[in-house]
This record gives C-alpha cells, sequence and structure tokens, in this order.
C-alpha cells in the first residue's frame, strides 16, 4: 500500500508499524519525531501504531538553527 | 585589597533563571550556519553558553548518511532549546514544538518542556506575526509548554504575550540575521518597563539582530536579562574569536548594568579638584 513519509510517496506492507517503517528507512529512532496525519505519535506507541493507506507522515530530527 | 576579576564566577554567579531552568551563562546561542560542526561545538565552548537553540526539520530519507547534529552536540553541557522557526501560522508552530519536545524527551534533555515559539509574517523580513504568535502561544502554555515568545520590539505586543502566559518575552534587537544591532532601544527600555513592572524578575531576552560584541553590550546594558544570537558568531570570519568577543560583551553589559551608569551630561564636569590650581581660569 502507499503511504507519503515527508511529501515523498512510498510503497510499504499492509500492517506495517511505525517501528518498523524506520527500521526499514534506517533513521535512528532515539533522533526523531513521527507525526501521522498531523497528529504527533508518542515514541512508545511506534511500535503499536499500524500504518494505513495514504497515510502522511512527518519524520523529523533536530538541525541547526537559532 | 579586593581584586577584581570580571570573568571570576563570584563577579557572575548571578544566574539567568528563565521559567523552571537556571542557566549559568546569560548568552543563549544558535546552532545553525556553521560552517561545520566542529566549527559549531568549539565556538559554542568559546561562548561559555549552556543553553543553545535548534531547529526542527524533516529527517533526510535519501541519502542520509551525513552526521546528525545531536551527535555533535555534548547533550550533557547544553540544555537545547527547540525553535519552530520556518513557521507561518500558529498550527504549524504548536505541531512543530510538540515534535521537539517528542525528540527531547527522547534524549532525556532538560530542554524538553520549554520552546522558542517564532511565528513569522513573511520571508522577506522574518518578523513575528502578532497576532498567530499570540494564539501560539495561549496554546501551548494550555499544553504545558514553557514559552519564549520571539516578538517585535513593539512594548504593547510584549505585554500582550506575557499576559498570555509567556514565559519569557524575546524582543527582537533588529530583523533576524541582519546583524543590525538593536534599532530602538527606546522601544526595549519600554518592554523591559511593562514587563518588569512588579515583577522585577521576570526574564526579558534580546533575540536577533545582534551583529557584534557591543551590540551584546548594549542590550545587557539596557537592563535585559540575556542575549540570543546565531549569526553573528556562525557568519563571523573568525567563528571562535567572535564566540569569545560575545561572552565578553554579555559580562561587560551585565556588570555594567548592575554597576549602574553615570547620567549623561550636555557639559563637562572636572575630574580632578578644581580648586588649588596654580593656574587662574579663563573668563
Amino acid at each position: 500500500m502507499k503511504i507519503f513519509v515527508n511529501g515523498i510517496e512510498r510503497d510499504i506492507a499492509r500492517q506495517t508499524t511505525i517501528a518498523q517503517l524506520l527500521a526499514e528507512l534506517e533513521v535512528t529512532e532515539r533522533h526523531v519525531a513521527v507525526e501521522v496525519n498531523l497528529e504527533l505519535v508518542p515514541r512508545a506507541q511506534h511500535a503499536g501504531h499500524q500504518l494505513r493507506e495514504d497515510d502522511r507522515l512527518e519524520v523529523v530530527t533536530l538541525v541547526g538553527g537559532g | 585589597m579586593t581584586t577584581i576579576d570580571p570573568a571570576s564566577d563570584a563577579q557572575l554567579e548571578d544566574r539567568l533563571q528563565i521559567g523552571t531552568h537556571t542557566l549559568a551563562s546569560r548568552l543563549i546561542v544558535g546552532t545553525g550556519k556553521y560552517a561545520t560542526y566542529e566549527l559549531m561545538a568549539e565556538s559554542l565552548a568559546a561562548s561559555g553558553t549552556d543553553c543553545i537553540t535548534v531547529a526542527v526539520r524533516r529527517e533526510r530519507l535519501v541519502n542520509a548518511s551525513g552526521q546528525n547534529i545531536l551527535d555533535a552536540i555534548d547533550h550533557a553541557r547544553y540544555t537545547l532549546l527547540p525553535n519552530t522557526a520556518g513557521c507561518f501560522t500558529a498550527d504549524d508552530a504548536v505541531r512543530v514544538a510538540r515534535l521537539g519536545r517528542e525528540i527531547l524527551l527522547g534524549l532525556e534533555n532538560p530542554g524538553a518542556d520549554w520552546v522558542k515559539l517564532e511565528v513569522l509574517g513573511d520571508t522577506k523580513t522574518l518578523l513575528p506575526d502578532p497576532i498567530a504568535t499570540l494564539q501560539a502561544t495561549e496554546r501551548l502554555v494550555a499544553d504545558g509548554f514553557q514559552v519564549l515568545c520571539y516578538t517585535s520590539d513593539d512594548p504593547i505586543a510584549a505585554k500582550r504575550l506575557k499576559a498570555a502566559g509567556a514565559t519569557s518575552v524575546m524582543p527582537a534587537g533588529s530583523p533576524i540575521g541582519s546583524g543590525q544591532g538593536i534599532l530602538n532601544p527606546n522601544n526595549i527600555r519600554i518592554c523591559l518597563e511593562y514587563l518588569k513592572d512588579n515583577d522585577p524578575d521576570y526574564p526579558v531576552i534580546v533575540d536577533a539582530g545582534v551583529g557584534t560584541a557591543s551590540d551584546v553590550t548594549i542590550a545587557m546594558e539596557l537592563g535585559v536579562d540575556g542575549v540570543l544570537l546565531n549569526t553573528g558568531i556562525a557568519h563571523a570570519r573568525d567563528p571562535l574569536q567572535m564566540a569569545l568577543a560575545m561572552k565578553a560583551g554579555i559580562e561587560a553589559g551585565r556588570l555594567a548594568y548592575l554597576a549602574g551608569r553615570i547620567p549623561k551630561k550636555l557639559y563637562a564636569t572636572a575630574s580632578s579638584p578644581e580648586s588649588g590650581t596654580i593656574a587662574p581660569k579663563p573668563r
């Protein structure tokens, strides 16, 4: 099924969880926060949160800024 | 005889209290725009700061091999202050604040409970949208954040933000990254008068516009509690040296403020005794 991660379309297996997606993306989970359809999903829920078709995710981290 | 060492801890033991956070330095430094993470880390250390700002951005999912800033920062040394830079609506600022908090909670950094709120009006001036800033402040305060508000130097806006529950109001000296210094010291003075009325410990921080060390000193001499800057160090020809200058500027300004400057007068006042001169005075 298709989802959108940081604005880019991506094809993932059904019932993929946020934790599984982050592993697939090879991001350091400790360094990121995740929003699904404009709602923050706390880290503790990543393993249990199954993604759905057309979900829109933001995977953000910290960068230099003033 | 007491020796006076302006850089000693004893002289500068007056710490900066912002809500529940106590900072040893009155300088808050941004982490953007450095040529390398190494230079950033060295400059931050040289500045003496113990609080640094960071921004929230999309993780690079393609070619994500680059080093993350979180690997370049000494987490034990700095309280991180996440910002909402780049947001143009209250909705987006609230989202970004929550995302930043989530990352900092994961890092177990004490900065998880505060945010530097920036809601901008347009990309050309990067001036704050006063109405959206006020709305976002109200929502973030209700959500449990300690909100440090980037705002213009408008005293009325400053008053409204404090009334909305802002932990600190942070008027800009001049536009972000412009290096123009404190363009309207009178407005900063009025902001201070309003914000500290019956509440002298309420923290007021000049955020943005600082170009060089004297700008920092001028801000501190006005009686603000601290200065937040980024570009002034990061884009100096020698950022490391400028970080040291900014540190000295903060200390000079703070001490001068505490010492109480002499009033400005139109005419001269002799420093040496006027009596007992062997020379006659001119008529």
